[in-house]
């Protein structure tokens, strides 16, 4: 409302589409265990402006407060993730990637 | 000036930045990639009228988890660039292959009438003498009273988690305490 021509909800949601495939597609290619943590976020993200988005769209508040929750499991997510990244490198200084922790491969 | 004109340059940011994480090789660049698509996607918040949401996203997002991943980066010491060669055999082309699957169906599903449904009835974004914090708020703490208590109980176990995760073993613990009570009985 701020500004004077509005959009529909289709660009963001697209724009949320190709964000979220960014995401999964680097959460598959890299190895590094922090940055396949950050391409999670990047899918986060996108939800979350597929939320505001159809907040908008339908006239909805709701979508905006879920998207408080969201942030919270994202923030609760990379406190315990990260806490685990930290044991594992507490562990195995050299090669902590993700191919390295394979001790459940059968 | 229209909403598109604001909608192409902040998604236009974002998705190079996104781009940023994926490939850049040292994880430093990646987060701050990260900082940059964070920042663009609040701008995206400011333009859809949701200004508390845009707030939240750079103290948060920005202010707080980013800034976790790069204390994490510095102290174990992983600042520097990493060998991108990929160990198993078709991984990239197969991810290549899932991510234009799921980009192509999801535009796809979106232009099959996906973007429908019915205007709400309750919970009206800005009600009449009202604003965006007040309207979110309202919702936060009627209609989703019950889940934004069950989330302090999920940040409890987080920080419990982390604690328990991150600290060394109980029995350096129990060592240092032992020398520390030694060094007390020698002060003596």
């Amino acid at each position: 409302m701020i500004l004077g021509t509005q959009l529909g909800p289709e660009p963001y949601l697209v724009f949320a589409a190709i964000l979220f495939t960014i995401g999964a597609v680097g959460l598959l290619v890299r190895r590094n265990v922090l940055v396949m943590f950050m391409c999670v976020e990047l899918m986060l993200n996108a939800v979350n402006v597929t939320f505001v988005a159809f907040s908008r769209a339908l006239n909805d508040i709701s979508g905006q407060a879920i998207v408080f929750f969201v942030l919270v499991v994202a923030a609760a997510e990379v406190a315990v993730g990260l806490a685990i990244i930290v044991a594992i490198f507490r562990r195995r200084r050299h090669g902590a990637t993700a191919d390295d922790i394979d001790l459940m491969q059968g | 000036m229209s909403e598109l004109v604001f909608f192409l340059i902040f998604a236009g940011i974002a998705l190079v930045a996104a781009l940023g994480v994926v490939l850049a090789p040292n994880p430093v660049h990646s987060a701050l990639s990260l900082v940059t698509v964070l920042i663009a996607i609040s701008a995206l918040f400011i333009i859809q009228d949701a200004q508390l949401l845009a707030a939240v996203q750079v103290i948060v997002y920005a202010g707080a988890i980013v800034v976790l991943f790069l204390f994490v980066i510095m102290l174990l010491g992983v600042d520097r660039r990493e060998s991108t060669e990929e160990p198993h055999r078709l991984q990239r082309e197969i991810a290549l292959f899932v991510g234009l699957v799921l980009v192509v169906g999801l535009v796809a599903l979106l232009a099959q009438g996906w973007a429908t449904g019915a205007p709400a009835t309750r919970g009206v974004l800005t009600p009449v003498g009202s604003n965006n914090i007040k309207a979110v708020s309202e919702s936060l703490f009627t209609t989703f009273l019950w889940p934004f208590e069950l989330t302090a109980v999920l940040l409890v176990i987080a920080v419990i988690g982390g604690v328990v995760l991150a600290r060394r073993s109980s029995l350096p613990a129990a060592e240092e305490l032992d020398e520390l009570e030694a060094d007390a009985e020698a002060d003596q």
